[in-house]
């Protein structure tokens, strides 16, 4: 074969490589959305198979419940709490919660506004209930247990 | 003033790919792709304070037990005839109770309805009392709860699924929504949780 060393190879154009990386971005620009809110707990959500998606992204408020994150273990300990937009909360604020929440929604959508429970797997049902029974009295009567799809369950 | 004649020199777009790797990274980190899923429920209301409490007297064989205990066993069954069952028997318990498929004396008792089509015909359909009660305990784990409820949902699912194949001759999920409340009244989600019960260990 011919050697070929002294002849130079031409240098491949990057012209368009801003194109395509401008294409991925607006990609995700719209398919995702913004982080609105800052975890103060870890949960690994149960799982399901019989899950439906949740529609109007709008109309959801989200509880979540479950053991402080790491950073805030030192302080608060490790029993399950509850977290209502950026704070740790008690049941009894589920009330002035709904009701905040609801008076975000135009009149229209207040009946079909619906309460995402996240919860950890490992939570206790009494926590559960508690939250439950707090949302009947707040007359939030449509919820979503939060949960992952999977195909079938692994029992040991 | 005098024209320049000169060329104006290009602007330099190699940064251009830097810039949009930096708007790309941004965009990566502060949003999340994952919608929400998971299983829909309707709480009842709740009663009024001052109003006294009635106790709803339900049939026995209209009535099917199911309790989670704090280790995750599921005891299921009619109101005297309890066993201990295991998760993957409970679906096709739950069915044969909404279902009753051979109108037996011990299981659910079905009263005719007529139901609004939507081509504004009407659908007679025996409709099942039945009422399947779900109990926990405070030290029950939520995912246990959510098996099980997701066994049961899976059950009316299926049974929903059937009624509207024999309806219909399509998919529960592939009906119109007008038909799909049809079949929803035909086959309703009557799934009752009363307060946990406080066991003590």
């Amino acid at each position: 074969m011919k050697k070929k060393g002294d002849k130079s190879l031409p240098g491949i154009s990057t012209a368009s490589l801003p194109d395509v990386i401008f294409m991925i971005l607006f990609f995700f620009m719209v398919s995702t959305t913004m982080r609105d809110q800052e975890l103060l707990v870890r949960y690994k959500l149960p799982e399901a198979t019989e899950v439906q998606k949740l529609e109007k992204k709008s109309l959801v408020s989200y509880i979540h419940i479950g053991p402080p994150s790491l950073s805030m273990q030192a302080k608060f300990g490790t029993a399950p709490r509850i977290q209502l937009n950026d704070s740790y909360r008690s049941t009894r604020d589920i009330l002035d919660f709904v009701a905040a929440e609801r008076d975000k929604l135009s009149e229209a959508d207040r009946a079909s506004m619906t309460i995402c429970l996240k919860a950890d797997q490992a939570t206790k049902m009494g926590i559960i209930t508690d939250v439950k029974q707090e949302l009947r009295r707040a007359n939030a009567l449509k919820i979503s247990y939060a949960a992952s799809k999977t195909l079938g369950y692994n029992r040991q | 003033m005098a024209i320049d004649k000169r060329k104006t020199p290009e602007i330099n777009a190699g940064s251009q790919a830097d810039i949009a790797f930096l708007l790309l990274i941004f965009f990566l980190v502060a949003t999340t792709m994952n919608t929400d899923t998971g299983i829909a429920r309707v709480l009842p209301p709740m009663p009024p304070e001052d109003q006294e409490q009635e106790e709803v007297k339900i049939k026995d064989r209209n009535l099917f037990l199911v309790l989670i205990s704090g280790s995750g066993k599921i005891m299921a069954g009619a109101i005297s005839n309890q066993e201990q069952i295991d998760l993957s028997q409970l679906k096709d318990r739950a069915k044969e109770f909404i279902v009753n498929p051979l109108d037996a004396d011990n299981l659910p008792e079905k009263v005719a309805k007529e139901i609004e089509l939507p081509d504004g015909s009407k659908w007679t359909y025996p409709v099942s009392e039945g009422v399947i009660s779900l109990q926990t305990t405070r030290d029950t784990d939520y995912q246990s709860y959510i098996m099980v409820q997701n066994e049961l949902t899976r059950a009316f699912n299926e049974v929903r699924d059937e009624v509207a194949m024999r309806k219909f001759g399509v998919k529960y999920t592939d009906l119109s929504e007008e038909e799909r409340n049809a079949v929803a009244k035909a086959v309703p989600l009557k799934i009752s949780e009363a307060e946990p019960r406080n066991i003590q260990k």
